[in-house]
This record gives structure tokens, sequence and C-alpha cells, in this order.
């Protein structure tokens, strides 16, 4: 038992907490005393806030220290890792578990606190008040602590042991137990996304603070109007790092799950994207605060709404509230009621601070003409909320029901039974209005701009987007209506920026980060709208059939069946299963399941010949190799007039302890579609399959015989004195036989063993062809005709079921994002610069 | 009229419009009994009935039914008020299914079959560990 990192760990946690406290309450004397003693408390405040975060970085090793040293003793090392897990996806078991994603977020927040107080003299005390009291509440979500008197647990710790934390019998019997291995990550977090994904999402989640706190500063010390240029580089990274963390979730959710796309609508989905388009809004708003005061308070209100949705989303996806809703939050740790006070506090007190000095925010009666950029902008953030709110409100459905239930009421509202459907059905054309709303703001880039020159400037694009608009839909066959606006709607915002683009770089290329980041939302929603808008089941069954008597309608299906080596056809491919596969961990390819031979270690395999993969010899024959045995890989072979177009390995991944059977997909990917596919069910390889009565045949070596309709031919036969580990004495009679049996496309072996043993008991060991679903077993021996009697047994062939999706044009749905990232980028560099003029 | 004002009593309409909206594609949580009525009278939008398998005494699962090729499958749910209703699902049988405590399907009557667009599976640990497997 290794006690002693665990209550180190424990201890930093506790430190951590009473720091970030003692940090944010001398921040606070800092600004209300007189100037004296301010630099005093400033200093204390100072080394509070890096002693927190001293604190935070020892938590952080200490837990790693316990899951990359298999301290099972802890729960969080045994239930989120495990002996066999890879060096890399040790990184992903720190944040699989809640506590680990708190951890996280803290950890990036005590960063960026550093990087302010050595940045931001003039905003250090107030900023860093708000920062130490969110470091608090955080840190108290991982505490783990019983409150005396009151018995109330405060966080739950990720230094818990085991047996504190799993009632098992064991630990009556033998309290010093440590399990041999941990149950493992969840298989579909063991990719590489999963990785990069959560950290970046929380960094994320931790930027959207800067600008928080310092509007709330600005609001406190009454400097309405300077907290912005501040705020403004921060909300932009934010931005686009939350804006990366969601995309990079999609695409990994696009790769790993088998939903058969990037985005769900799932409510843990939701909980970020409507941050993320406040915080946009937000953006926009505070773009504009220099020439419209209603900017201001807007910037004012919509900041204070980024971090309550944060937290808002933080209680949703961590409360256990969503239940039934979502098929991914965390599960609940019974932090409810913690997380709903952390989320009132910070609301509650932002909403008073601004009421307080409501009236004293410098405001103007005067409107923003039509022909200003301030009008859009505005026009453009209300389509940005509504956008939000419109998403919001469904999701929130659960909470309804809680709220109701809290009263004694009852209610039993679901989430709308098509997700998808239902909200896509709205944001297209919250889309269409963002859209030209962005588009036609653009021109207002540097001034206001009268009516004619309006007209001038914006006819030529529309023009150009018509004719490109007019060649998309003949390419591509768009008739719904509501896609045409959406098409015509993106062609135009890309277009138009496109324009503003060209003379922006003229006068300076350092202001063009908006018409780039704009062009990149042009993309992403053409990109959207084909990849899901015209996404299309192409392993469809269009047979129709009835599913039932009692069902009159008939059903298409979209799912394939395929049997081993008979091909199909699909989508213009002959498309042909041609086994089942495993992944060697350190070789690059593929090995047939018939061409290996297990050993103890389920984690090591022999190969029984060279093995090669696409015309490479990968393996030599008896080689030892690792795999991971939760995998198994369906090769798929996709031909096109004959000619092997793609090779495809979907993958499947049993492991009990996590839910049972994963699914995820292969892609083929092109430029104009990819071809997405995946298995819907595998062979159960625990059921016994139904084999055919024994059919007896006699056969010398080397004459032919037919089993299940394929040549066979029994070569050899040896006598053998070792078997699986067994060995035979001289007394003992053992041979094996060795037949071929010719598939489709390949040879395989059959190799039964017959044994006499102690002269009197005679054992038979059956060898199968799994691929073929033929069992042959050597029954008898006939010395005096040189003879070998063949039991044959067939079964159905192996099988996998798969389904298969195109999505059209998807990679203008990555370029954009990539565009969109650049521009946000420049945008950044060239606020960050206005900042730092300003400041020094 | 300011344009302010016609802003925002767009932007309230626009408000009150998804409000409805929402409320009218919510969908809901019924029993079994619940969705044929509506179904009868015409009331076309899917629900949500959350059961239980079906089982025996021994806990074996009654009146699962596959399909001669796998691809479709039909079960036996009952209700919370304890109403048995074969349920359709045009989907091969998920693995785990068998293994699942609660089941959600979402979908509606069509004559007296229900037939299921979509399922939720609650399974019993799933990515959480009840009991220690002491054996490793």
């Amino acid at each position: 038992m290794h006690y002693f990192i665990g209550d180190l760990g424990h201890l930093f946690v506790i430190a951590s907490l009473v720091t970030s406290l003692i940090s944010a309450f001398a921040y606070w004397k800092a600004n209300a005393t007189s100037l004296e003693t301010k630099d005093q408390w400033l200093i204390n405040a100072r080394i509070a806030f890096y002693l927190h975060s001293v604190a935070v970085l020892g938590v952080v090793i200490s837990l790693f220290v316990i899951i990359y040293q298999h301290y099972f003793e802890y729960h969080y090392a045994y239930s989120h890792s495990s002996l066999h897990l890879p060096g890399e996806y040790m990184i992903s078991c720190f944040w699989e578990g809640q506590e680990g994603s708190f951890l996280l977020w803290i950890f990036w927040q005590a960063l960026i606190g550093i990087f302010l107080i050595n940045t931001q003299r003039n905003w250090e005390a107030p900023v860093m008040v708000v920062f130490g009291l969110v470091q608090a509440f955080l840190a108290s979500m991982i505490l783990g602590v019983v409150i005396p008197l009151i018995n109330i647990k405060l966080g739950s710790s990720p230094f818990i042991l085991l047996r504190d934390a799993i009632d098992d019998p064991i630990f009556k019997l033998q309290p010093d137990f440590i399990p041999k291995d941990g149950s493992g990550l969840n298989p579909l977090l063991q990719n590489y996304w999963m990785v990069i994904h959560p950290p970046t999402l929380f960094l994320g989640f931790a930027l959207t603070l800067p600008p928080f706190a310092f509007c709330i500063a600005g609001l406190w010390q009454k400097k309405y109007s300077e907290w912005i240029k501040p705020a403004l580089p921060w909300a932009l990274l934010g931005a686009a790092i939350l804006g990366l963390g969601i995309l990079m979730g999609g695409y990994w959710a696009y790769e790993t799950l088998n939903f058969g796309g990037y985005w769900n609508w799932d409510p843990v989905e939701n909980a970020v994207y409507v941050p993320w388009l406040i915080l946009i809004a937000s953006i926009h708003t505070m773009i504009i605060y220099k020439n419209s005061l209603t900017a201001l308070k807007s910037s004012i209100i919509l900041n204070i709404a980024v971090f309550v949705l944060i937290l808002y989303s933080t209680f949703l996806t961590r409360s256990g509230i969503l239940g039934d809703a979502s098929v991914h939050s965390f599960t609940d740790l019974g932090l409810s009621g913690q997380l709903l006070i952390y989320m009132l506090f910070f609301t509650v007190a932002a909403i008073i601070l601004a009421i307080i000095r409501w009236k004293e925010i410098p405001t103007s009666e005067k409107e923003a003409s039509i022909y200003s950029r301030e009008f859009w902008i505005f026009l453009g953030a209300t389509t940005l909320c509504l956008m939000g709110f419109q998403v919001l409100l469904p999701t929130s459905i659960p909470v309804y029901n809680s709220f109701i239930e809290l009263f004694g009421g009852e209610s039993n509202l679901a989430p709308p039974a098509d997700q998808i459907g239902f909200y896509s059905r709205f944001q297209l054309w919250f889309g269409v209005l963002v859209a030209l709303i962005s588009g036609t703001g653009q021109f207002f880039w540097w001034k206001r701009m009268e009516k004619e020159k309006l007209i001038k400037e914006i006819i030529p694009p529309i023009l150009i987007s018509l004719v490109v608009f007019a060649i998309i839909i003949l390419i591509a066959k768009v008739y719904e209506p509501s896609y045409l606006v959406l098409t015509l709607a993106g062609v135009y915002l890309i277009v138009s920026n496109l324009k503003v683009l060209a003379s922006v770089t003229k006068v300076n290329a350092s202001l063009s980060g908006g018409a780039l980041a704009h062009i990149g939302v042009g993309m992403m929603l053409i990109g959207v709208l084909f990849s899901s808008g015209y996404s299309k089941v192409v392993s469809l069954n269009n047979t129709g059939m009835l599913i039932s008597k009692d069902l009159p309608t008939e059903f298409n299906r979209d799912n394939l069946l395929l049997f081993v080596n008979e091909p199909r056809t699909m989508a213009g491919y002959e498309i042909e299963f041609l086994g089942e596969r495993v992944e060697p961990r350190n070789v690059n390819g593929y090995v047939s399941k018939n061409d290996i031979d297990l050993t103890l270690d389920p984690y090591k395999v022999i190969a029984r010949k060279d093995i090669e993969f696409k015309g490479k010899k990968i393996l030599n024959a008896k080689d030892t190799f690792e795999i991971n045995p939760e995998n198994t890989f369906y090769e798929i072979e996709l031909r096109k007039n004959g000619e092997v177009a793609a090779l495809l390995f979907p993958r499947v991944q049993i492991n009990p302890a996590m839910g049972g059977f994963i699914a995820s997909p292969d892609i083929k990917r092109n430029i104009s579609r990819d071809l997405y596919t995946h298995v819907s069910l595998p062979m159960n390889r625990e059921e016994e399959p139904e084999w055919s009565e024994l059919e007896e045949v006699r056969v010398r070596i080397n004459q032919q015989f037919f089993v299940n309709d394929y040549v066979a031919v029994l070569e050899d036969v040896t006598r053998i004195y070792e078997y699986e580990g067994f060995t035979f004495t001289d007394e003992d009679v053992a041979v094996k036989a060795k037949i071929k049996v010719t598939g489709e496309r390949d040879s395989y072996y059959a190799e039964p063993v017959f044994v006499i043993k102690d002269k009197t008991q005679v054992g038979r060991i059956s060898s199968e062809v799994n691929d073929l679903g033929v069992k042959i077993t050597l029954l008898n021996i006939h010395p005096e005709t040189n003879e070998f009697s063949l039991g044959l047994n067939t079964r159905q062939k192996d099988w996998v079921i798969i389904k298969a999706m195109e999505k059209p044009l998807i990679n203008i749905l990555w370029l954009g994002t990539g565009v969109l990232m650049v521009g946000f980028s420049m945008a950044l560099v060239r606020r960050f610069r206005e900042f730092k003029k300003t400041s020094s | 009229m300011k344009k302010s004002h016609i802003i925002a009593i767009v932007v309230i309409a626009a408000c009150i419009g998804i409000i409805i909206a929402t409320a009218g594609d919510a969908s809901t949580y019924v029993s079994f009994d619940q969705a044929y009525q509506m179904a009868s009278t015409g009331n076309k939008t899917q629900i949500h009935v959350v059961g239980d398998l079906k089982k025996d005494a021994q806990g074996n699962i009654i009146g699962l039914e596959k399909s001669q090729d796998n691809l479709s499958f039909s079960f036996l749910l009952l209700d919370e008020s304890g109403k048995e209703q074969k349920v359709y699902y045009n989907e091969p049988m998920p693995p785990d299914f068998a293994r699942s405590e609660k089941i959600v399907v979402i979908g509606g009557y069509q004559n007296n079959t229900f037939l299921a667009n979509k399922i939720l599976l609650k399974c019993p640990s799933k990515y959480q560990e009840e009991k220690i497997n002491a054996g490793v």
C-alpha cells in the first residue's frame, strides 16, 4: 500500500483550496485599503496565488504518479487505467474521471492567473479576487472532506482508496487487498483525440474566466469601458480554443463513435455550444463598444452570460440531472448541490453588481444607422443569442422536470424524439441569418457607408454569389428549399468576405482576421449542410420487406449482411468481407485471426506463418507479438471496376466492464466525399454456433475431398510429442493431421489431433477454419488400409453486419474550421497589440 | 417607432416562437396505454416509453426474437405500469441489449404494434465499477 502519495495529494488539494481563499482575501484587501498598505496586501496575495499554483501542480503530479505507477489501491487508478494501457492513454486516464477534469480546469486557470499577475498590474487586484474565488470553488469539488458537525461531504477526492470507494466483501477479509490490474480505460477514449480534446476544451473553459473577471473588475472599480481592451484578446483566444475543442470533440465522434456523424445535438454537446455562441456574440459587441454605448451594456451582459453558461454547462453535465437524456454525461458524484451553489454564487453576485452599477454606466439615446457597422454587428449578436436560446431551452428540459418534481409536481416532458431533426430545423435558419448579416455587415468594416456606395459595393458579390450558387446546385442537385437558401447564404458569406479580404489586405493585412474568420464560417456552413443534409446510407437494402406480419409497412434496411468472401454491391462499389483481423501493437498493419496462435497471455500471440500486409512483410513466422485482445477489425474490400478502391478496417471492441460492445468506423476519405463504414453487429463468438451433423469421410494421404463445398486435401499425418504445453510419453500415441482447405481467396490449414493415452483413453481435438465455417476432427486411424476417418461439421460461414454512409463535402467543414482558426489567430494578434500599445 | 423598438419586438416574437415550438416538439414519457390512445386519435408524435424486458422467474429474457438475417428484432417490454407490449426495431440487436436493465424506446404505434425508431439502453455497470474483479 502506498499511502504516502495519496496523503500528499490530498494535502495539496487542501492547500490549494486554502491558498486560493487567502489569495482572494488578500487581493480584496489590496483593493479596499489605502495606498501604503496596498502593496503589502498585493505581495501577500501574490505569494498566496503562487503557493496555490504550486499546490495545484502538486495535486496533478501526485495523481499522475498514482496512475502511472499503477497503484491500484487507489480508486482512480483502478477504475480508469490498467496494466496493459499504452503510455499515451495514461494521460487520458487522468481526465477520464470528473475529479481529473476539474483538476485540469483548475490547472489551466492557475496558469492564466500567473500570466495575468505578471502582465496586468493595473487590473491585478480586482481580477485576481474573482480568480481566487473561482479556484476555491473548483478546488472544493475535489476536496473530499467531510465537514464535522453538519456531516456533509464536500467534493470528491481523486485520492480516495479503493476500499473506501467500493464496498466489496474482500476488504473485510483482507483490508490490504490490492487488485492486480485495473478495470481499464473506456475503449472509446483510447484514441489520440481523447488525449488532446479534453485539455483543449478545458483550456477553452478556463479562458472564459479572464473576460468575466475583467468585466466584474470593471463594474466594481467603475472603469465601465476600460475593461474591454484587456478582456477582448482573452475572449478571442477563448473563442478560438473553445471552438477548436468543440470541433475536436466532433471529429473524435466522427472517427470513433458509430452514430454516423460529428454532431448529435446531445445535451452535453449543446451545453458547450451555447456558451460558445454567446462568447462570439460578446466579442462582436466588444469590438464596437467605442462607438456605441449600447454595445458597452450588451458586452457587460454577454460577458456575464458566457461565464454563467459555462457554469450551467458544468452543472448539467456533472450533476447527473441529464440522466436518461444524454448518452455521455459524467456519472453522478453527488456534487449537484455544490455545483448548484457554485453556479448560483457567481450568477447572483454578478447580477447584483451589475444592477447596482447599471445607472452609472454611460448611456446614449442615439440610434445606430442602418448603414453603420454597429447596426449590423448588433443584429448579428442578437441572432447569435437567439440561436443559443433555441438550443438552451430544450436542452434544459430535464432541469424543468427536476424543478417541478422538487416542488412536488409531476412532469413527463422528454427531449424531442428526433433531436437532430429538431435542432437542425431551427439552427439552419439561424445559420442563414448569420450568413446574410455577417456577409453584409462586413462591408462596413472600417467606416460608415452611404446607401449608394453600399449598393455599388454589394452588387458584384451578390452577382458572383448567384453564379457560384447556380453552379453548385447544378452539380450537387440541391432541391430542398431550405438547403437552397442556406447554400446561397453560405456562398454569399464567403464571396462577400473574399471581397472584403481583398480590399483589407490592400490597406493592412493584419486586419484581415475578421474577414478570414467569416469565410471559415461560411465554409463550415456549407460543409455541414452537405455532409449532414446529404449524408446517405449506402448500405441500403432497398428491397423493402415486412419486418412483421403485424406491421403492414414495408421497411428498407440500412444494414448489409456480408458473408466472408461473398461479394455484394453497394454504392457503385463491389464490397466483400475478407475476415476478422487483429492489430499488432508495434507494427503497422493487420493480421488475420487465422494466422495466429494464441498464448496463455491474451495480449501475446504467435504468427503461424510469415505475414504480409499490403504486399509488405510485417512479421516472420513464429514471431510473438502483442495485440489488444479487446479489438477485432473487420477487413472489408471495396472494388470499383475490378480494381481495389479501398480496404476498410472498422473496429469492434468487446469490453464487458465498459458496457460490452463498442463499434468504431473506418472512413474512406476522398476529396469530395467520405465513405463511412461501421460494424452494426458482429458474430457472437461466445455463442456456440449451430453445427451440422457430423459427416464421416475416409481418405488417404493426398486424397481430395469436399467440405462445405470447398476442396480439401489431407496432406500429412505426423506423430507429435507435445501439444499446447502437454507432453506425451512413448506409451501414448498422438498424431496431428494437416488438412489443406482451399477457400475463395486463400488456403487454410486445419490441424486436428488424435490421441490415445495410456493405451485406452482416446482423445480428439477438432480444428476449425473459422472463415469457411468448417470443423474437422480426426476420428480414427486405419493402419490396415492406410486410411484416416475424418469427421466433418459445417456451419454458416462467418458474417458481419455493416452500415455504410456517404458524407459529401465534409472536407469543406474541416477546411473551414482551419480557416476560422487562422482568422481568430490574426484577430487575436491584432487586439493583443492594440492592448499592449495602450497599456505601455 | 424607433428601429430598436422594432428589433426588440421581433426578438421577443422570436423568443415566444421558440418557446412554443419547443413545447410543441418536446416529446413525453408515457405508458403504452397512453401511447396507444394518442396513436388512435391520430396523434403521430413520437413518444418515450420507459420499461423493462420481460423475464421469467430465473431471470431469462422472454420473447426476444431476431429476424432470420439478424437485421431486425423484436422484444417484449413491460412499461412502468406493467403493461406488456411487443416492440419492433428495424436494426440489428445491439450486443449489450440483453444485459441492459432499463430500456427507453422512442417511437410510436402503427396499427397494434409498437415500432421503435430509437432505443436507449441503461446498462447496470456502464462506466461504473460496482464490484471488484478480485480474480485478476
